[in-house]
């Protein structure tokens, strides 16, 4: 078995186990780990077909690996974005969107004197 | 004795992955995903994909790790739990699972040789771009729409976090400092470390156009370092309705749209370079890109702006 | 020569493999935070060091050389650090 191959099965199941964790997980902050571990299972897949297409004195395709340099950065906006979601969700003072105009009139005021 | 190590690699990869899925604590979950990170990089240097690999450790270990440690951190007293699926569900979600596995590995297994591939002809155009590392040729030329767009993508994803920030700190400043207790020996880290890293991260920045590295790496550990002195309190964080912050943030893609419009009137198209030219400008882009890079990276590990500005 | 060099790198990295089996076995086996940690430093510093200066004859130049000193040089001084951050947080 090729180390192409190897990696494969690898990715494969990482794939299964991240889904795993998405779908059971109750804890939104570890739904966005198994999100990222299902994410790395796929962007393994892609080195593996990179890395099958080694031709031209290259160790593996390019193409996929730009893209997958691509989608981890791309992952780890998305990861940011879920995060700063999950922790205005269970901020303890929750509410602050409906504050009445009066508060931010005063804010206004504040912002101005400091 | 090379395939040895691969299986001892994937053993471990896997089970790491699944010890992150069953583990009970938070905080320990998200230490298992920052190892697993640097596992995958090696995992990555295995395929013969270091840029990658550096990419790996930078974004997806370090960087992320930091998101999600303070996260993991600040959630702890907080009632975040939900409710937990029944045992038959749970049941069922591992079957139907563990068949997207089986369906996944099953295409890795029959996958055919010749594999297709496009490395002959990223080779063959590599001398007109002048680069000598065919992943930032691809990426910076080939396609280059995507990089493009990645950027929009990372910007947007900063207006997003920075909107979810409460009325009382509309336009406020991120409070990272308050997240660490004040220590001397992390000041002390914070004021040595950085002199290094900003020479590395230049330096990767600068050898991506012929070694694996680039823009996205640079700018990682040049994000990494500013984080790391906001942390530590040795530099305030900034307020993010600083206009050079803004122009720091755009400037990158900007530049990378202008000499993408110029490609039309000089080269062949939008976002082609003249071949004579083609080096000296996508290392500007490039270097430009990473200061963009480091500062949006930042910011958004940063969180939405907590409090207002105090002078 | 290069055969009395490989035996050097031989040597120098089954000894650094050496401490980091012993490192992670105190830090499986020991009691407290204070004693792992120890355990842990000897496993990074003088492991790696041991790795670092087995790899040495078997690279290309002098550039390549330092570059694999300089790692070592960060390792030890973020191991040193993160040693201390971890002793007075758990304080």
């Amino acid at each position: 078995m090729t180390t192409a191959t190897l990696f494969g099965l690898c990715s494969s199941a990482l794939v299964g186990l991240g889904l795993f964790g998405v779908i059971v997980d109750p804890h939104p902050l570890r739904k966005i780990l198994a999100f990222n571990l299902l994410g790395s299972g796929v962007f393994l897949l892609f080195g593996v077909v990179a890395r099958r297409g080694a031709a031209a004195g290259l160790g593996g395709d390019p193409v996929p690996q730009a893209l997958v340099i691509t989608g981890i950065v791309v992952a780890f906006a998305a990861t940011a974005l879920a995060v700063a979601l999950v922790l205005r969700l269970f901020e303890p003072e929750a509410g602050n969107a409906v504050e009445s105009e009066a508060t931010s009139a005063g804010l206004e005021v504040d912002g101005g004197r400091s | 004795m090379a395939a040895a190590f691969d299986i001892g690699l994937i053993v471990l990869l896997v089970g790491i992955g699944a010890w992150m899925i069953v583990v009970r604590d938070v905080v320990v979950a998200t230490i298992i995903f920052v190892v697993f990170g640097l596992l995958m990089a090696i995992a990555w240097v295995r395929l013969s994909a270091v840029d990658v690999a550096l990419t790996e450790a930078a974004i997806g270990s370090g960087i992320t790790g930091t998101l999600l440690l303070g996260a993991a951190a600040r959630l702890k007293g907080a009632d975040a739990g939900g409710t937990r699926l029944s045992f038959p569900i749970t049941v069922v979600a591992a079957v139907l699972c563990a068949m997207i596995s089986a369906s996944l590995a099953a295409v890795a297994l029959l996958l055919t040789y010749p594999a297709p591939t496009l490395a002959p002809m990223a080779m063959q155009n590599l001398d007109q771009t002048g680069l000598g590392n065919p992943v930032a040729a691809v990426l910076f030329a080939y396609r280059a729409l995507d990089t493009l767009l990645e950027k929009v993508v990372l910007l947007l994803a900063l207006v997003g976090v920075w909107s979810l920030a409460p009325d009382r700190a509309w336009r406020g400043v991120p409070s990272l400092d308050t997240t660490v207790p004040p220590s001397d020996i992390l000041a002390f880290f914070a004021q040595i470390l950085p002199p290094f890293g900003i020479v590395f991260a230049i330096y990767m920045t600068w050898t991506g156009a012929s070694n694996p590295g680039g823009a996205f790496q640079g700018g990682t550990v040049l994000a990494v370092m500013w984080l790391l002195v906001m942390m530590a309190g040795v530099m305030r964080a900034p307020s993010i309705s600083n206009v050079w912050l803004r122009w720091l943030l755009v400037a990158g893609p900007a530049l990378f749209l202008i000499v993408g419009f110029t490609g039309v009137f000089i080269a062949d198209g939008f976002l082609a370079y003249p071949p004579a030219y083609a080096k000296a400008l996508i290392v500007a882009v490039e270097a430009a890109l990473a200061v963009s890079i480091a500062a949006t990276l930042g910011l958004l590990a940063a969180g939405p702006p907590e409090r207002m500005q105090q002078k | 020569m290069s055969s009395t060099m490989d035996a050097f790198t031989v040597l120098a990295i089954s000894c650094g493999a050496f401490f980091f089996v012993a490192g992670t076995i105190g830090l499986l086996r020991f009691p407290d935070v204070p004693t792992r940690l120890h355990a842990l430093t000897k496993a990074d510093n003088l492991g790696l060091g041991l790795v670092a200066l087995g790899l040495l004859p078997q690279v290309a130049g002098p550039l390549a050389a330092l570059k694999l000193i300089i790692v070592w040089l960060f390792a030890l001084i973020s191991g040193a650090i993160v040693t201390q951050l971890i002793v007075r947080a758990v304080r």
